[in-house]
């Protein structure tokens, strides 16, 4: 178990070091977990970078409109199937599932974004992936668990099926809703082909990660074809140098590592029901 | 008589009739729910219904009834062309290496971690564990790359640390090691995540089997074997199925970052072939009948795993 933490942890460990050492000193090797020559310049240095700004503001603001957007389409989809008096609940799931095995692939999919005209648009990053069967699955099996009790009462009470969804189901979903949160948000904050796909040339509208994929893509590329290391290193340090590069992953991964590990009680629920129910 | 008939009768009228009612009642329902189901016919479903590309010359910016068709031309091509087998060679050499991989390490993984009796590690080893399924491919990539690198990379400074090679290994521009490289990627990625519903599936199973367990004398190996293996195996079984079900589309965001042209011919997937025998070449027809190639594949791969696991073991999740 030991091993497997090191294993798990090391290269993030590994990462930080060099992220935080002198870039010329890098270039030396042999830094393990501990930066050697201190220094916050490459964190300075790539706040700099106009693309990369751009790209954590669209980073930011695909995260926060997909997760809210996913979230209120995702419960309200799930509380209607969670009904089990509702006509039309057994075709809208089956309906549904079908998607989790069947998809059209990548070719018909851009051929529709650039019918519905949504190429080098900020709306392809949130409009497909709206409604995902998996999601609505796990809040359904979460409602499905909540006592019936509190629907009809509210209903006697005069309530009609929206305010009880909105008034009595979301604020009892919390945990079910977290989950969801979580995976919509990591997906939106990671996703990088949809940058590439649809609005790879577009400066005004890449997102961060696909930054990232370029920067690291441009030296890997070079380097492995390389064979003189003295040239490698002096070619890699003209391009981006290693630090600058291992300080970027680091902005990059930081706000996920941030939030999940206090949700985790929450996802490991969620994926469960959701494996369950699926 | 007369009576029992005009019952029915009125029962039938009343039926129908209350079908229309519910249907005004639940209109509120139908807001909710309407919208969304639009929503996925056209982006899930729509398409579905640009397969029929890969049966037609198409050309953008025609209609479709003005498209030519050509049947099943675009398919044979494909099924022609050399590229094509190598690609398929490769999909499949990662896709049951990622299988076999990503099936057995969780479950083993699943397991060592139910024997550490010390709940505060337990915990830590699990979430230190779920962190790189976080983290995007883009980053895991980079770090694979750095960790496997010539210059300072851990593993090549650790194998000539003890002199099992005397030269670094240019791990990423080996062709032949790539497979193994990927699937190594998937697994320190992926493991902690994918045990988490073993875990749970494990503590589900009665203390009171194992109490039994242990009257009788059984190693902690042995309760292993006999009881939380048997335990967990409706659950092994039906995530195996879907994962087979997902074989073809095990992606290529892993291949497409790893992969450098020095290992192209190890590296290719079909929906990387796809991307760049169709979309970048503006053949969308060529393309599309790649893409219909690997649903197919796996929709019949779904039905069959989940036929034989139904025979023999009466799991299945349909």
């Amino acid at each position: 178990m030991i091993v497997v933490t090191v294993l798990t942890i090391y290269p993030f460990l590994n990462v930080l070091a060099i992220s935080l050492n002198n870039s010329v000193d890098t270039v030396r090797g042999g830094i393990t977990i501990w930066p050697r020559e201190f220094t916050l310049d490459n964190y300075s240095l790539i706040f700099t970078y106009g693309s990369l700004i751009t790209g954590f503001k669209i980073s930011v603001l695909r995260t926060l409109i997909g997760t809210i957007a996913g979230l209120i389409s995702g419960s309200m989809l799930a509380y209607t199937l969670a009904r089990s008096d509702f006509q039309a609940r057994r075709f809208i799931s089956i309906f549904l599932a079908v998607t989790m095995y069947i998809s059209g692939g990548l070719i018909p999919g851009f051929i529709l974004m650039r019918d519905l005209n949504l190429i080098g648009t900020f709306a392809v990053y949130i409009l497909p992936g709206l409604v995902s069967a998996f999601n609505v699955f796990v809040i359904r099996s979460f409602i499905d668990g909540l006592p019936y009790a509190l629907q009809e009462s509210a209903k006697l009470d005069g309530a009609n099926d929206f305010t009880i969804y909105w008034r009595v189901i979301l604020p009892l979903c919390k945990p079910a809703l977290a989950t969801v949160a979580l995976f919509l948000a990591v997906g939106q904050w990671n996703s990088w082909f949809d940058t590439y796909l649809f609005n790879g040339s577009d400066e005004a509208l890449t997102t961060l990660q696909y930054e990232l994929m370029k920067i690291l893509q441009s030296t890997t590329t070079s380097a492995t074809n390389s064979q003189d290391a003295a040239n490698m290193a002096e070619r890699m340090s003209q391009i981006s140098p290693e630090s600058v590069k291992m300080a970027i992953t680091i902005v990059v991964t930081v706000p996920i590592l941030i939030v999940y590990p206090f949700l985790q009680k929450y996802f490991v629920k969620g994926m469960t029901l959701g494996a369950v129910k699926s | 008589m007369k009576t029992i008939t005009l019952n029915t009768e009125n029962v039938y009228t009343k039926r129908k009739k209350s079908v229309w009612r519910e249907l005004g009642n639940q209109k509120y329902l139908y807001y909710m729910s309407v919208p969304f189901v639009l929503w996925v016919f056209v982006f899930q479903y729509l398409p579905l219904w640009g397969w029929t590309m890969a049966f037609q010359k198409y050309r953008p910016g025609v209609s479709f009834f003005e498209q030519k068709w050509v049947g099943f031309d675009h398919f044979h091509t494909l099924f022609k062309d050399d590229h094509f087998y190598q690609v398929l060679r490769n999909t499949l050499a990662m896709s049951f290496m990622g299988l076999i991989a990503g099936f057995i390490v969780p479950v083993v993984f699943a397991l060592l971690l139910n024997e550490v009796r010390v709940q505060a590690m337990k915990r830590f080893v699990q979430t230190v564990s779920y962190l790189p399924h976080f983290v995007s491919w883009v980053v895991a990539a980079g770090i694979v790359t750095k960790m496997l690198s010539t210059d300072g990379g851990i593993v090549n400074d650790i194998l000539l640390g003890l002199n099992l090679i005397d030269q670094p290994i240019q791990f990423m521009a080996q062709g032949n090691l790539f497979w193994g490289i990927v699937t190594g990627s998937d697994i320190w990625k992926e493991t902690g995540w994918n045990a988490i519903i073993y875990l749970a599936a494990i503590s589900g199973i009665g203390p009171e089997l194992y109490e039994a367990a242990r009257v009788d004398g059984a190693s902690r190996l042995r309760q292993m074997w006999h009881i939380t293996l048997p335990g967990i195996r409706p659950t092994i079984i039906v995530l195996l199925i879907m994962s087979i079900g997902h074989l073809l589309g095990t992606g290529f965001e892993k291949q497409f970052l790893l992969g450098n042209h020095l290992v192209i011919d190890y590296s290719e997937v079909l929906d990387l072939y796809a991307l760049n025998y169709g979309l970048a070449m503006g053949r969308y027809s060529f393309g599309t009948a790649i893409n219909i190639f690997n649903s197919v594949i796996s929709l019949l791969l779904l039905f069959a795993a989940n036929g034989i696991f139904k025979r023999f073991t009466n799991e299945s999740i349909m």
